[in-house]
């Protein structure tokens, strides 16, 4: 197939399924169908993307002019391509873990879940695709809104709050300030095109004017959950387990952190920042968010929301990777995008099959349960290993180039930061393997074992893609690599 | 030969339609009849856009008396663009009449309705396709006048009322603007707008021109319901019936910021108006006030159709907004909005309007658990809405850039910052719908199951899918507003 066929294919593939979900509404077995045969197209036109995208090519794909000089245009480049990889790789795993997570759970509007779901992949490929900046925010929002009716998906009191914070933050901050810097850019520079080098440099801008441009792209996207803008995060929580595993530890969060790393990249360009020493306060900020949310997860009993903070604070390590301005940082924020992706979700996976198992959501009521749900609670271990920074799993080595670029530039806050992290990482993680396996079970808890089976599979698949990529790291090392020759 | 007498035919014949109408009186032929006239008016509308694009205005002298002395007829980028817009809507709209207008309308006035409609539908053409200052007026007229007694038609008794309203301030306004007109016409001693323009640079004393441009602004800014002289448009949108609705807020208050953009760029001229006088900052202030005011109120309001109505009020500010700008980015907003916002509350009335026949209303009591009752007119609100907020991939989003990126061009960060946050306030009362819609249980009020007639669906959601549309391909609306702002201008494109 030709680059721009396989390019419409992978951003055709989840809206045809959404459409075919919709009509299969009626037969639940054949509307799953249909939600797998679309998540393996996706994964499919991914990975034919894929060799392309390494041998150097750039697959594009333009299609409407949006505005005079704007197009609604595609092109898929390294970073891009790894979160797309990544995002339709855990779609099949999340697919199957749904499956079995809302028949156990008995969830009602079933059909609008999923076909929700698949046009939330729809924009999350768009997004990691888009070619300039309108085309990019265009995907942004429409994530934004096809995911709020999974946010309030059960209907009551607590989700029509959570989905108004997660409006309110997520529409706010885009609307308010996303949008004027992206006019902004087109202002300044006269295109709004990703290009290696940025587009920013020509405009000559002093370094309070890209200063401040910068901090209205970093709080502007706010799904990047940098503190203050990161109350949406917990907020979403009301959602269905297999909507924070897949969105709101990967799709959602990442295409916050993605787009902050593409802007520096690709708008700002680094040499253009480091110029004129004007992300040099995005690192504190980034430290700060890593570490306070870390304290909030320390003193957070529900395991939701405790996972939930926990990825405000992961989220800062690729904002931080990006901020530091160094190739290796770089390297490090492209990977961790990866690296963190398999880890969370294998952690929410656990949390939503001890739910669905035992009903317990409070990290006080979890002890023992390791005796009666093993499988779940060994990949909770490796998913938690991942989080710490830990061999044998793969959140290890974004952590290690982070701190590599850190030492290089003499970075010493940045280095104090990745150092107490890890410390508190430990602490909220530990206590809860330690609980799981090695406290005996309070008296009076009812009987369960496992979840079913395919949350099971799904959870244990994702687990051992965390141990893998610590083991065969070479593709997405390749693709960060290839970020930050260019 | 027909192909010459088009700029003369697109008003002539919805104008000549009315009383055939009322000659023919049967329910089915005065609506097919209407239906036809409009449906004609929109393809001649049509032809007159590709024509002026390919080659440049049009004049048409009526009854083939050159202008200045007799009447002209004069087409350009912009009234072509606002042509489409009214002659379009009216297509969208009458047949949606055909099930809406016989349940609010009782059957033996049903005539009258379909004869009104067509006069409407005429005024507002001859308004924007005149080049006479004086049969503009006679126009504004006769589309008044119909639009009274077309909101009068509202089942609910308070309709009356409204039309009473609208028929004082109305009244008021066009008088004030022929008074202006007759200033003009003492200094100038011309009628023709061209010809004005030519002469008024010449006359010795300014005064009486300021005191015109002063009556003009006031009479069509009362017409447009620019904020404060809106207070007549709320109730006249809520109480009318939902086609009258619809029709009116895509085409008349669009209509008069057409006139208004003509008489300040086309007659007055920009030194006068953006140098010798204030006007921009004036508009400025106004449109802001506009903006932040009628937002908050519509997110009070307890009834969709006035919420609606409210909402208008606001998006006519950034058309204002833009006007204000005085710039070419400011100018392609408003004109480009004029257009998007049409399209947009057009879509959302007609939406309304099949709740309202179905509930019995459009209280917001009506609207909880809309979703499961009326799917199809739930996402068609839902998407004409976000429109409406300016969410990309939507027409209402390419007003709103061009608008944000005139404030930034300007250097006027705040400007940017207000257009940004107040469309967070429309975030705020589109949401209050999706919330009823979609997460509320359905109570006593809501529709039993079923959607509206599909004569009513199919062009509430034409126009639906024409918001997104425009929001892709903005070939037609964006390079057409460039060309008006261009024009007004006095510039190259």
């Amino acid at each position: 197939m030709s680059d721009a066929g396989l390019v419409g294919a992978a951003l055709l593939a989840p809206v045809l399924g959404a459409a075919g979900i919709a009509l299969a509404g009626r037969s639940p077995n054949l509307r799953e169908a249909v939600t797998l045969a679309s998540a393996a197209a996706l994964f499919a036109s991914c990975a034919a993307l894929l060799p392309r995208v390494l041998a150097g090519e750039r697959p594009a794909l333009a299609l409407f002019e949006m505005l005079p000089g704007i197009a609604l245009a595609f092109r898929v480049e390294p970073l891009g391509m790894l979160f797309a990889l990544v995002a339709s790789t855990l779609w099949i795993v999340t697919s199957v873990y749904a499956i079995g997570y809302m028949r156990a759970n008995e969830e009602a509007h079933q059909t609008r879940f999923y076909a929700c779901f698949a046009l939330a992949l729809a924009a999350t490929v768009g997004l990691a695709f888009a070619a300039n900046l309108v085309t990019l925010f265009l995907f942004y929002e429409m994530l934004t809104l096809v995911t709020w009716p999974l946010v309030t998906h059960h209907g009551d009191e607590e989700a029509r709050a959570g989905g108004r914070v997660y409006l309110a933050y997520l529409l706010g901050t885009s609307i308010l300030l996303l949008l004027p810097a992206i006019g902004a850019t087109w202002a300044f520079a006269g295109t709004v095109e990703f290009a290696a080098g940025g587009i920013l440099g020509e405009a000559r801008l002093g370094g309070a004017t890209l200063a401040a441009l910068l901090a209205l792209y970093v709080f502007g996207i706010g799904k990047a959950a940098l503190m203050p803008a990161h109350r949406w995060l917990p907020a979403a929580m009301v959602a269905p387990a297999p909507v924070s595993a897949l969105l709101h530890a990967v799709a959602v969060v990442k295409a916050g952190v993605f787009a902050v790393l593409k802007v520096i990249v690709y708008v700002f360009g680094v040499e253009t920042l480091a110029g004129v020493r004007a992300a040099d306060w995005l690192a504190p900020v980034a430290g700060f968010t890593i570490l306070a949310a870390s304290v909030v997860a320390l003193r957070s009993d529900n395991l939701k929301r405790r996972l939930a903070y926990s990825t405000v604070s992961q989220l800062s390590y690729v904002v931080l990777g990006a901020a530091l301005l160094a190739p290796l940082a770089t390297v490090a924020a492209a990977l961790h995008i990866a690296a963190h992706a398999f880890g969370k979700i294998t952690l929410f996976f656990a949390a939503g099959a001890i739910a669905t198992a035992s009903g317990k959501t409070e990290v006080s009521q979890l002890d023992g349960v390791g005796r009666r749900m093993p499988w779940t609670m060994a990949a909770f271990a490796v998913g938690a290993l991942s989080m710490i920074g830990l061999p044998p799993a793969a959140g290890v080595l974004s952590k290690w180039f982070l701190l590599a670029g850190a030492m290089d530039l003499g970075h010493w806050v940045a280095v104090a930061v990745i150092a107490a992290s890890t410390t508190l990482n430990a602490a909220y993680f530990a206590p809860i393997v330690y609980r799981a396996f090695l406290r005996p079970e309070a008296a009076g808890g009812r009987e369960h074992g496992e979840a079913p089976l395919s949350m099971r599979a799904a959870l244990c698949a994702s687990a051992a893609l965390t141990l893998a990529m610590f083991f065969a790291p070479e593709l997405p090392l390749a693709l960060a690599r290839a970020l930050e020759a260019r | 030969m027909i192909a010459g007498q088009l700029p003369a035919l697109v008003v002539v014949v919805p104008l000549a339609a009315a009383p055939l109408v009322v000659l023919v009186r049967r329910p089915v032929a005065a609506f097919a009849i209407a239906t036809a006239a409009c449906a004609f008016s929109f393809f001649a509308a049509l032809l007159l856009a590709a024509e002026v694009a390919g080659a440049g205005p049009i004049s048409y002298a009526l009854g083939s008396w050159p202008p200045p002395w007799g009447i002209e007829y004069r087409v350009d980028a912009f009234n072509a663009f606002v042509l489409v817009l009214v002659s379009g809507a009216a297509t969208v709209v009458a047949p949606y009449g055909w099930r809406a207008v016989a349940a609010e309308v009782r059957r033996d006035q049903l005539y009258l309705y379909h004869a009104t409609f067509c006069l409407c539908v005429a005024g507002l053409l001859g308004m924007a396709i005149t080049g006479d200052a004086f049969n503009l007026f006679v126009f504004m007229e006769i589309a008044s006048l119909a639009s009274y007694i077309l909101i009068a038609l509202g089942r609910d008794r308070r309709a009356l009322l409204a039309a009473y309203q609208y028929l004082i301030l109305g009244t008021i306004g066009a008088t004030f603007y022929v008074i202006g007109v007759g200033l003009l016409y003492l200094v100038t001693g011309t009628l023709n707008i061209a010809d004005m323009a030519a002469r008024l640079p010449a006359v010795p004393d300014l005064r009486p021109v300021l005191a015109a441009l002063a009556f003009v602004t006031v009479g069509v800014s009362l017409k447009l319901a620019l904020f404060p002289l809106h207070f007549w448009l709320p109730n006249a949108y809520a109480y009318a019936p939902s086609a009258v609705s619809a029709f009116l807020s895509a085409t008349a208050t669009k209509v008069s910021v057409y006139v208004l953009l003509r008489f300040y760029f086309g007659v007055f001229g920009l030194p006068l108006v953006v140098e010798t006088l204030p006007m921009p900052q004036i508009l400025l202030a106004l449109s802001i006030v506009a903006i932040v005011s009628a937002s908050l109120v519509a997110l009070w309001q307890t009834d969709l159709k006035r919420l609606f109505a409210y909402s208008s009020v606001a998006q006519i500010g950034y058309i204002t907004l833009g006007i204000g700008m005085a710039s070419r980015e400011g100018l392609t907003a408003a004109v480009v909005h004029l257009f998007n916002h049409g399209v947009t509350k057009g879509a959302l009335f007609l939406l309304v309007g099949g709740v309202a026949l179905r509930a019995g209303g459009a209280g917001f009591a009506s609207l909880r658990g809309l979703a499961r009752a009326m799917p199809l007119t739930a996402l068609g609100i839902t998407l004409a809405g976000l429109s409406l907020i300016g969410v990309p991939g939507t027409a209402g989003f390419v007003s709103k850039w061009y608008l944000v990126i005139g404030a930034i061009e300007a250097g006027r960060w705040w400007l940017a910052a207000l257009v940004v946050a107040t469309s967070l306030i429309a975030v705020g009362y589109v949401w209050r719908f999706v919330e009823a819609a979609y997460l509320a249980e359905p109570g006593p009020a809501t529709p039993a199951r079923g959607e509206a007639s599909p004569v009513m669906l199919a062009p509430a959601w034409l126009l639906v899918a024409a918001c997104l549309w425009f929001g892709f391909d903005t070939s037609f609306t964006v390079t057409s507003a460039r060309r008006a702002a261009a024009l007004l201008l006095g510039g190259a494109p």
